[in-house]
């Protein structure tokens, strides 16, 4: 810690105080923790002490500050598995060498991290350990009195003087009047008068900090019991709210499935509708989802609608549109002219215009020629807008359906689905398959408008593309504990406003008599700092205690200026 | 949209184009006024920081009378107030400004001040046609931010100077980034009018955005500050040192105002702008909920808004903290800013995230 240690050495040495009562006029003007490099005790309650007086230091708190701030950024610069899980994989293909560095170092897990939880740990612990004394203090400052008026005056960042010929005893006492309408907390003294006002910057101050506790608190709580699933769900089909109709699933650490609201939905309609033309032709400009919403088990269907903004509220759980795409449907028929397949088959979006690709898995019903059972399956590129025919590209040219065209390759074999193992639906597992082939010996792919078919070599069958449904993507969570967040939040932004702008400072007021029986008023003001408005405040106080108390027309000591010392 | 209101449209967006255009024209000639204001301005009273410093002047300078209201023939009215500066800080007087004291210098520095009002304005006419040609708030994208972004800045700057504020001295500093900026924004961020993206279509983009970049523009003029304060800090301690500053360096610096006061500044813009900057940060997370369903998920903007967030905070904490105050907070400072700066460039170009109007 060369750079602390330096850094305390550097501090400017503090002009020794002629007076205690200077030291005293200061003193509590914050309660911010005292630095302290002071010996260690012995032994280990000396040390535990010791380190528990670094932890809850103000430059341990910034040290810390600026780690929690230093260790956030990694996270930004390599892929989350939290927020992408793909992203890592092909992070890790990328950077084979430094898998096992980053790693070690948990870079795809940065949040949970063990470092990062360290730090802020042991900020919290800090912070816990630095406000509660301070409340403690404060509490403390609130039923105490300001402290009386240094010896000098006229050291003091702000101050000024006068003389008068009211009594010292009158212009004590308009000065009391006076500071305590502006709601400062007077104090007699001998011949002098002390104020103090901005209570409520410590407060404010005090109020931040715990509501960062809430905040956090908050956090972890979210953390812990929230859950979040995913959904496809097609026009048409429906959705109930329980763990086994989910796609994917991520519950907190202490969720249970009990936790999930009853609910269903069906969907109705989905409406997207795109820019037609100009430079960003193309870009999505609404997307909406027309849901018929069942509350409970037994709930009254209601017509709902969702949008991207505007996520469906459901006793604690809050449905969102997260997506949307094609479903081609496709059917099946063996060489019989019996149909073992119809169905609408999602394929997902590869870019912005749509082009989809997914796969169709005939896994039963399906003979072949000789009545052997066989599975079939297809791989499918779709692309909602084609670009035309020669022109050499299955990429979309728009996102909505204007020339809708489908491209299949055909297998045979077996799926593969029964292994146990989990399988992506969307794509073919192909090892135990083998291609449809054409007279040409070619792989057999076709593209098909809608109505079109593919008939598979030697009268294996017939597939015809029959037509386009459409399917939109859900994520249904729960986060406990936002309310409380956002009510943190809150409180941290009322807090700060409390203690940035608010000013906590001292008034002194001293009249006594002078050799000649005039009274001399002297005035000064001790803020933080920061507190440029000080001297104003005390040209205003003077300036109304100055028309009670008005100067004596005597030219020779009107010169406050070059009293400085 | 119908056609002709989509013609109207382009219209507008022409006419945006054309102002933001003309206030770079003026912004450039803003930019050669203070130019000739820091020129023919001199440093009037000679050395007088080095006077303060080594005590050879009246110490008695800096003894500051506090406004008057009936002005400062109102002395005898009004008891003067006596400011001084706390222990350990050297006391030393604000410079003259770019001026120098100087007529000429005066002129020119008036001069400027008008173009860049009137610049500002100019700016500000085509910020808001572009909103008017695409029907919604102007911060769908990064030109657009960048050129609410710089107007921003600029108004602050106005008003703190109607306020009377000192802060005449951040004129050629400020104009030349403006520039800059507007330039980047013509020339590699320019995006045609157009609609937003749904995820873009809330309220909270009002709030949010036009938070977002209030704080940016204003964390800009505290961070000009505090780069101004470190040059001027060390030319305060060369100088207390016993050493001479070069011709030019003096000469520039010697104007600015002092250290002590420049800090200050630095501070109270920071400070006064952080609560907003934590109000926007919430903002961002209560949308976020909205749109897509968890209110913090560790996307990189979020990140570096974070980032940005507690880098604030640990200068507000080595404000307080003995041994830190000064040129250490300053660098805290700066490297705040630059997170910010970070976050709105980088993040947005170089990083992918869930923030769809980072496309540039
Ligand atoms: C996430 C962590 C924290 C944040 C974001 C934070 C933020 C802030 C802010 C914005 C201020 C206002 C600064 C000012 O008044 O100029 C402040 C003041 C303060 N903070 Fe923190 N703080 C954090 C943690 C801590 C910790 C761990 C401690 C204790 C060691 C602490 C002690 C203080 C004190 C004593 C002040 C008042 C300083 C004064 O009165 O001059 N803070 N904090």
């Amino acid at each position: 810690m060369s750079t602390t240690d330096k850094a305390a050495t550097e501090t400017p040495p503090e002009p020794s105080p002629a007076d205690p009562s200077e030291v005293a006029a200061g003193s509590q003007l914050s309660t911010a923790p005292v630095e302290d490099s002071g010996p260690v005790g012995i032994g280990v309650l000396g040390w535990a002490r010791w380190f528990w007086r670094q932890l809850t230091s103000m430059r341990v708190a910034l040290i810390l500050l600026f780690l929690l701030s230093l260790g956030a950024i990694p996270g930004s610069l390599v892929p989350q598995t939290d927020v992408d899980a793909l992203k890592v994989a092909e992070w890790k293909r990328e950077h084979s060498s430094y898998v096992g560095l980053a790693e070690a170092l948990q870079l795809f897990d940065v949040y949970s991290s063990v470092w990062f939880s360290a730090i802020y740990l042991l900020l919290f612990v800090s912070l816990i350990g630095c406000i509660v004394p301070r409340a403690w203090q404060f509490v403390g400052q609130l039923r105490g009195r300001p402290p009386g008026a240094p010896k000098r005056l006229d050291r003091l960042p702000a101050h000024t003087t006068w003389r008068t010929d009211r009594t010292p005893e009158e212009v004590l006492s308009y000065a009391r009047t006076l500071l305590a309408g502006k709601r400062f907390r007077t104090e007699a003294g001998s011949g002098t008068v002390a104020a103090e006002k901005g209570y409520l910057r410590e407060a404010g101050n005090l109020l931040f900090h715990v509501a960062l506790i809430v905040m956090l608190v908050a956090f972890a709580w979210g953390q812990y019991f929230k859950s979040e699933g995913g959904k496809l769900v097609l026009r048409g089909s429906g959705f109930s709210n329980t763990l086994t109709q989910y796609d994917d699933f991520k519950p907190g650490t202490l969720f249970h499935p009990d936790d999930l609201p009853p609910f269903s939905f069906t969907l109705d309609r989905f409406d997207a509708t795109y820019e037609m033309s100009g430079p960003q032709r193309g870009t999505p400009r609404d997307f909406k989802a027309y849901v018929t919403l069942t509350e409970g088990a037994h709930g009254t269907p209601q017509k709902r609608e969702i949008q991207v903004n505007e996520p469906l509220e459901i006793d604690g759980s809050k449905v969102y549109l997260l997506g949307h795409g094609y479903a081609p449907v496709i059917s099946v028929t063996d060489s019989t002219g019996k149909v073992v397949y119809r169905d609408a088959v999602p394929v997902l979006p590869q870019d912005g215009n749509l082009t989809s690709t997914g796969a169709v898995k005939v896994t039963d019903g399906y003979k072949d020629k000789d009545g052997k059972a066989e599975q079939l399956g297809f791989t499918a590129v779709f692309v909602p807008t084609f670009a035309g025919e020669g022109k050499g590209t299955m990429f979309s040219q728009f996102p909505a359906l204007l020339n809708p065209q489908l491209m299949l390759n055909a297998w045979h074999g077996s799926l593969g689905v029964d292994s146990g193992l989990p399988q992506n639906v969307y794509r073919l597992e192909t090892s135990k398959m083998e291609m449809f082939k054409d007279e040409s010996g070619q792989q057999l792919i076709k593209r098909l408008a809608p109505g079109g078919t593919m008939d598979l070599p030697n009268g294996a069958g017939t597939v015809k593309f029959e037509g386009i449904e459409r399917w939109a993507t859900f994520s249904v969570t729960q986060q406990p504990g936002s309310g409380l967040a956002l009510a943190g939040a809150i409180a941290a932004i009322a807090g700060l406003a409390g203690s940035l702008f608010i000013q906590r400072r001292r008034i002194w007021v001293r009249a006594v008599e002078g050799k000649d029986g005039v009274t001399v008023v002297e005035m000064a003001g001790l803020g933080r700092s920061e507190s440029a408005r000080l001297p104003e405040e005390l040209a205003d106080l003077a300036a109304t205690l100055h028309q009670q108390a008005p100067s004596v027309s005597d030219p020779v000591e009107e010169t406050p200026g070059g009293e400085r010392g | 949209m119908t056609p002709l209101a989509a013609a109207a449209n382009e219209n507008l967006a022409e006419i945006s184009n054309y102002l933001i255009y003309s206030s770079m024209a003026v912004y450039t000639l803003a930019f050669f006024a203070h130019i000739a204001e820091w020129t023919f301005g001199s440093r009037s009273k000679v050395a007088r920081t080095a006077a303060a410093l080594t005590g050879t002047a009246d110490a008695a300078a800096p003894a500051v009378q506090v406004r008057g209201k009936g002005g400062a023939t109102a002395v005898l009215d009004r008891p003067r107030v006596t400011t001084r500066s706390g222990a350990g800080t050297r006391d030393v007087p604000d410079g003259p400004g770019a001026a120098g004291g100087t007529a000429q210098g005066d002129l020119y520095g008036r001069i400027a001040v008008s173009l860049t009002a009137l610049a500002f304005l100019v700016e500000a006419a085509g910020v808001v046609t572009r909103a008017l040609s695409v029907e919604r708030a102007p911060w769908g994208n990064m030109y657009e931010f960048s050129i609410t972004f710089s107007t921003v800045a600029v108004g602050t700057y106005l008003v703190l100077l109607a306020l009377k504020k000192n802060v005449r001295w951040l004129g050629l500093i400020l104009v030349t980034t403006v520039l800059l900026d507007l330039g980047i924004a013509v020339t590699w961020l320019y995006t045609d009018s157009d609609q937003l993206v749904p995820a873009l279509h809330s309220y909270w983009l009002w709030i949010h955005v036009s938070t977002a970049i209030f704080c940016g523009a204003v964390f800009y003029l505290g961070a000009a500050g505090a780069v101004l304060y470190l040059f001027r800090d060390s030319y305060e301690a060369k100088l207390a040192g016993g050493g001479t500053p070069g011709r030019i360096a003096s000469s520039v610096l010697e104007r600015l105002p002092s250290a002590a006061s420049l800090d200050k500044f630095s501070y109270r813009i920071n400070a006064a702008v952080f609560p907003l900057w934590t109000f926007t940060i919430i903002a961002g997370a209560i949308w976020a909920g909205d749109a897509w369903g968890r209110y913090w998920g560790w996307d990189p903007k979020e990140v570096w808004s974070f980032v940005t967030w507690v880098a604030y905070a640990s200068y507000l904490h080595a404000r307080a903290t003995a041994g830190w105050k000064g040129r250490k907070a300053a660098y805290l400072a700066l490297f705040a800013f630059a997170c910010w700066i970070w976050n709105y460039y980088g993040v947005n170009i170089l990083l992918s995230g869930k923030h769809s109007y980072a496309g540039v």
